[in-house]
């Protein structure tokens, strides 16, 4: 810990805990800085995100899951406070399981949206939640909807977000063309993914990819070894 | 002329009256130099593991006043359920009194559902209890358990995230203790094996990080069956004296020897029995 402390600048020992025996992470918040995405396709949408949870400096978790399934065909991407995303997700699959056996009927995404809109605007002052709610229905097939923090929804044919989404916005403007199909969202997910991860220190471990269509959901692990390579890296 | 005097019904609900009076003292305390004390936390380090037949829970046993050790001896794997136990860190406080309520509120679920509680089950009830206190209660907790589906092992944070993994490790050691994990964990270990590596990481955050310390304590958790090791390894033996400062009878020469009696007369005696029940 004494080693950790010195390569650390001087300010931010002042501002950690007054207590040398209870390291800096133990009085952070667990952050999932991450780098989320989905992208939507005709009959389905992929979504994928990065896999490092941090507390402060510390990877608390280097396998992660934030593909949160919210119900068969509805999946959501977590980013912000781990805390208040997986507390928003549970409360938001137990009203959505609620409303689809009161339905008789699989639930719409926009419905799905509209719940984690309604819990992320009502409690925004407290919380810390940025997340993208994607899936598929039989009334509009793939949808994929941003909340991010605030409160705000809105539908969006490609999305992305977390910390590491700010290196990756000037390579979905260039190479994001709308009719894609599955594979090519896959693989533009894939290689975002990566770039993100490569340039953001708050994201990376491996990439959790997940597609979702009438048919079902396809799960898709890509490891560390195993990532898209590029000139710089 | 009587005057009317318009008595204030009792508010109920919490009084934060001394919370104004502790940031006045705090105020003045800081003035002169001085700082409150602080509560008491468990440094620790403390881990889990999942092995073939169930989990391995481990802790150290030192609890810190801010430098100085409390309690070299403090038991930190709390009892959830005949098949859950529950490691803390953080406040001992607040991870004593969290996993009792738990505990609590668990068997009265199980009486009410007929069925041995599951891990999940914890898991849930901590998060959000945790989440609900926003972090102000600063329990850190590995819970481990094997229920009708399996072995299991959660990590809870003081905010109310929690991570489902095959090995953990929290508290201020638990850096040390991740470094031991990284290096030598394989899945579906024997239980010796683990409770060697869970020993072995248990003794890296003891040896190299000052909050935690003293012996390590194991809980092994298998279908059916919970070893409760306290200690398990006495890592830290207090030491036998080489010396002495008493000296044998005859070091000291005698020159002269007087003996006074003293005759004293019995006045009363009285018995006074002890309640030892």
């Amino acid at each position: 810990m004494a080693a950790a402390a010195s390569m650390m600048p001087y300010f931010a020992q002042q501002i950690s805990s007054k207590n040398d025996l209870v390291p800096d992470w133990m009085g952070q918040e667990v952050s999932t800085g991450t780098t989320i995405m989905a992208v939507e396709y005709d009959g389905g949408v992929v979504i994928g995100a990065d896999s490092r949870t941090t507390t402060g400096a510390y990877i608390a978790n280097r396998v992660t899951d934030k593909l949160t399934p919210i119900h068969d065909r509805i999946f959501c991407c977590r980013s912000g406070s781990a805390a208040d995303t997986q507390a928003i997700a549970d409360v938001v699959t137990y009203q959505l399981g609620f409303h689809s056996i009161e339905l008789d009927e699989p639930p719409l995404v926009e419905t799905a949206a509209n719940l984690f809109k309604a819990s992320c605007y009502r409690y925004r002052e407290e919380l810390s939640a940025g997340i993208l709610v994607a899936g598929w229905d039989r009334r509009k097939g793939g949808q994929v909807y941003c909340v991010p923090i605030g409160g705000m929804m809105v539908r969006q044919p490609v999305s992305i977000g977390g910390s590491g989404s700010s290196y990756i916005y000037g390579f979905m403007d260039s190479n994001y063309k709308p009719d894609l199909t599955k594979d090519q969202c896959l693989d533009l997910t894939a290689a975002a993914l990566s770039l993100a991860m490569e340039r953001d220190g708050s994201s990376g471990g491996v990439i959790r990819l997940a597609s979702i269509s009438e048919s079902g959901v396809e799960r898709k692990v890509i490891l560390g070894n195993q990532l898209p390579k590029y000139s710089t890296h | 002329m009587a005057t009317l005097v318009m008595s204030q019904a009792p508010v109920g609900g919490f009084s934060f009256e001394n919370c104004k009076r502790n940031a006045v003292l705090e105020g003045e305390a800081n003035k002169v130099g001085c700082s409150m004390p602080a509560a008491r936390k468990t440094g620790t380090t403390i881990c889990g593991v999942v092995f073939k037949d169930g989990v391995v829970l481990g802790a150290d046993t030192r609890a810190t006043e801010g430098m100085i050790v409390a309690d070299k001896n403090c038991s930190k794997i709390h009892y959830i359920s005949p098949n859950i136990y529950c490691c803390g860190a953080g406040t001992a406080a607040d991870t004593e009194m969290t996993t009792q309520i738990i505990s609590s509120n668990l068997e009265l679920h199980a009486l009410s559902t007929g069925r041995l509680p599951r891990v999940a089950t914890a898991n849930r009830m901590l998060k959000q209890m945790l989440f609900r206190y926003q972090g102000y209660i600063g329990a850190a907790l590995v819970l481990g358990g094997v229920d009708c589906n399996g072995p299991h092992l959660y990590s809870i944070y003081p905010h109310g995230s929690t991570d489902k993994l095959p090995y953990v490790t929290m508290g201020s050691g638990s850096l040390a203790a991740m470094a031991v994990f990284e290096d030598r964990y394989k899945p579906d270990m024997e239980e010796d094996e683990a409770k060697q590596l869970v020993r072995d990481a248990i003794a890296a955050g003891i040896f190299n990080d000052l909050g935690s310390g003293s012996n390590i304590d194991l809980s092994v958790i298998t279908k059916g069956k919970v070893d409760y090791i306290r200690p398990h390894d006495e890592a830290n033996k207090k030491g036998v004296r080489t010396g002495d400062y008493k000296y044998k009878r005859g070091t000291t020469g005698v020159l002269t020897k007087l003996v006074t009696p003293l005759n004293l007369e019995l006045v009363e005696e009285t018995v006074h029995t002890m309640d030892t029940s």
